[in-house]
């Protein structure tokens, strides 16, 4: 505290009692490699989301009511009679996705960059720390949205603890506050939100913060500098004594060119979007819904449904912990050696894999291709050309398709479920008696409809599945397209020989 | 312990410097010493201790309390037994047996009946057995559906195809005096017996 001006004494007397002023100044002031550039705004970008999350967090709090039979009507009062209450709601809810995306940026070019390496694995391990209360914040604030979604969503929490050995069911009505989600299930969920999971994440960045400053900001990654525990902080030391710049301004300046613009594309986001939901009342009797959860986590909305039943339990339980506990373990697998990503290539493929297979899984998880279209026996047209020249019989089986909720999970014309295969050319693929076997017995993820359809029903089902050629696709099986054994093919006209011969569509009709 | 340490030992800076402690820290000396220290060191550690445990008390409790509170399930009437029609599965509502002030709508609970005739009947829950979706019923192809994962079930309840690892939870259940009632009350979950 040179200065002596008013300002300077106060500063000199705040620093004697409380140190404070010294440590501000050397966070603020201490040299960082003059090679941190744009590649390490994410971290700050992180935490000024975070901020945005505590301060509109804080004020959704004095709005929200936190019990099963009030919070819907007010998140819906907060969006609709609070002046400037959705744009709250839709800043704390872009601003979570967006923190949640800036940590895993940062996160992942700490990886490719090793700067987890020596001396900095404590950094790395508090940052996983933080990536997973993150997380527990994003999947708990969900739950704060009080909608189906929210309500089915605990259910299928509420599932997944029960399969827990031993003290799974214990575990569930503990999770839960009751036997069954109640307004208890809610309030221990909001102490979470609310009150345990931020005050670990300030905890956790103060931690991350204070060791961030300890072992320095990393360099950029260079081929041919490998890190050696026995010499990295007298090297680091001195490079950076020699070429570094101040954190501020010199390196604060990207982060707060970058914060600032991330801000503004926050506002502007929550304006032109709005607020997420709430969608349908979290009512359990209300039942035709169909759970999603957020973007974030349709991956594991995938995962959940495309894994193996007899694995399932195991790898839902022994997974998660496995792979927090890998990364955790990380710096200690690998402390020291080359950290630039072109002599890393097995760090790098690793990467590349969990990149794609998060991509594959979430765009999995927005289509959902294994989830029955619960409406489409009764909202889906049957195409007009499916249905033009058909028998009775034919037309009967075109209803009998929609009324038996065949197109749940089967889509003629492009729409429909997706579950099973798509019904345009089955006449090529599977003859009259193996259509009606897979009908009554089904089997490869089909039910069986042999008790549910009479014989007439399941007849004329299979007199108009056999007119499904795709349009004149040759058959792939032989007797294929063969319309009704011993059916008088005349009366028939072919829909599509319009235009062509009969001859034409004889052939067709006998190949 | 001949010689006490000062009491200016006790200060931040001074304690690492008085060469008496050189082979222990102050509280280990001061625990294993005898004399007033040494009984204050151990009174409160024990208080400590005590209070600790005392306070663990209502907070342990309070946290396990809703796992420990003994089995929810009650008998809940769904109406009179002869108000089913034979041959159908209906959606019935109906409310918990415990309830809280906060509870609103999830107070209320839906269950399938499935009516075989007026003495034989099947109650499903509406959870799906794999991750406790609802499942929907669709009385034309006489199956139950689930939207999450694609679960498919039988009318009798038994999985027909996708992910659940087996049919769906069925409630127990009976005819008194007229009345159909079924055991009610906890959420249905993989490590229940029905
Ligand atoms: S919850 Fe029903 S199939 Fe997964």
């Amino acid at each position: 505290m040179k200065s002596s001006g008013v300002i300077g004494r106060t500063l000199g007397w705040v620093d004697d009692r409380t140190g404070l002023v010294a440590v501000t100044e050397h966070a603020m002031f201490h040299k960082v490699p003059r090679s941190a550039k744009w590649w390490y705004v994410f971290g700050s970008a992180t935490l000024m989301f975070f901020i945005v999350q505590l301060v509109t967090g804080v004020l959704l709090t004095t709005l929200f009511v936190p019990s099963a039979a009030e919070a819907y009507q007010s998140l819906v009062y907060i969006d609709e009679k609070i002046p400037m209450g959705w744009m709250l709601r839709a800043l704390h809810g872009w601003s979570s996705n967006a923190m949640c995306i800036m940590m895993l940026i940062h996160m992942t070019q700490i990886f490719l960059h090793g700067t987890y390496k020596y001396p900095r694995e404590l950094t790395w391990v508090a940052g996983v720390a933080l990536c997973v209360t993150t997380l527990g914040l994003a999947f708990t604030g969900q739950i704060m949205r009080w909608d189906a979604n929210a309500y089915w969503g605990l259910g299928i929490g509420a599932a997944i603890v029960d399969r827990v050995p031993l003290i799974g069911n214990w575990l569930r009505s503990v999770v839960l506050g009751g036997p069954d989600i109640s307004g208890a299930t809610l309030s221990r969920f909001f102490a979470l939100h609310v009150f345990i999971l931020p005050g670990t994440a300030i905890g956790l960045i103060g931690l991350h913060l204070i060791l961030v400053l300890k072992g320095g900001i990393s360099e950029m990654p260079k081929v041919g500098q490998p890190v050696e525990p026995e010499t990295y902080r007298e090297e680091y030391e001195g490079r950076v004594k020699k070429t570094g710049v101040p954190f501020f301004p010199d390196a604060a300046r990207r982060d707060m060119v970058f914060c600032g613009a991330a801000l503004i594309g926050l506002i502007g986001l929550a304006a032109w979007y709005g607020p997420f939901g709430p969608g349908p009342l979290p009512s359990p009797t209300i039942i035709e819904v169909a759970p999603r959860p957020d973007g974030l986590f349709l991956w594991l909305f995938a995962v959940l449904a495309l894994l193996p039943p007899d694995t399932e339990t195991f790898l839902i339980l022994v997974g998660p912990p496995v792979g927090i506990a890998f990364l955790a373990a990380l710096p200690f697998i690998s402390p020291r050696g080359e950290r630039a990503p072109s002599r890393r290539p097995i760090s790098v493929i690793i990467l590349c894999i969990i990149v794609t297979a998060l991509a594959v899984l979430t765009w999995l998880g927005e289509t959902s291709p294994w989830s029955p279209v619960m409406k489409a026996w009764t909202s889906i047209p049957t195409p007009v050309e499916y249905v033009r020249g058909r028998s009775p019989l034919e037309l009967q089986g075109a209803i009998q398709l929609q009324y038996a909720q065949c197109r749940n999970c089967h889509s003629i014309g492009g729409e429909g479920g997706e579950r099973g295969p798509a019904l345009d050319d089955v006449a090529t693929r599977l003859n009259w008696d193996q259509l009606v076997r897979q009908i009554q017995q089904g089997g490869g993820n089909m039910p069986a409809y042999g008790k549910n359809l009479s014989s007439a029903e399941t007849e004329a089902l299979v007199a108009f599945l056999s007119t499904l050629d795709g349009g004149h696709l040759p058959a792939r099986i032989p007797g294929a397209m063969e319309r009704q054994p011993g059916r008088d093919q005349s009366p028939t006209a072919d829909p599509r020989a319009e235009g062509e011969s009969d001859a034409d569509a004889d052939t067709v009709a006998a190949r | 312990m001949s010689e006490r340490p000062s009491e200016e030992s006790t200060g931040v800076d001074s304690a690492s410097a008085n060469s008496s402690e050189a082979d222990g820290c102050e509280g280990c000396e001061a625990a294993k010493g005898g004399g007033r220290r040494g009984f204050l060191f151990a009174a409160g550690t024990t208080l400590l201790t005590v209070g600790g445990g005392l306070a663990a008390v209502p907070i342990v409790g309070v946290a396990i309390g809703p796992a420990e509170a003994g089995d929810p399930n009650r008998w809940i009437s769904l109406g009179k037994a002869t108000d089913f029609k034979i041959g159908e599965t209906v959606l019935v509502k109906f409310t918990n047996p415990w309830d809280s002030p906060t509870d609103g709508d999830t107070n209320e609970n839906v269950c399938y009946v499935r009516c075989i005739d007026h003495a034989t009947f099947q109650v499903f829950a509406v959870t799906c057995a794999h991750l406790g979706c609802p499942v929907e019923w669709f009385a034309q192809s006489r199956l139950f559906m689930c939207p999450c994962h694609g679960g498919v079930y039988y009318e009798d309840g038994a999985r027909a195809s996708g992910p659940p690892p087996r049919g769906l939870y069925e409630y127990v259940w009976r005819v008194e005096d007229g009345s159909f009632e079924i055991l009610g009350g906890r959420l249905p979950g993989l490590q229940e017996s029905t």
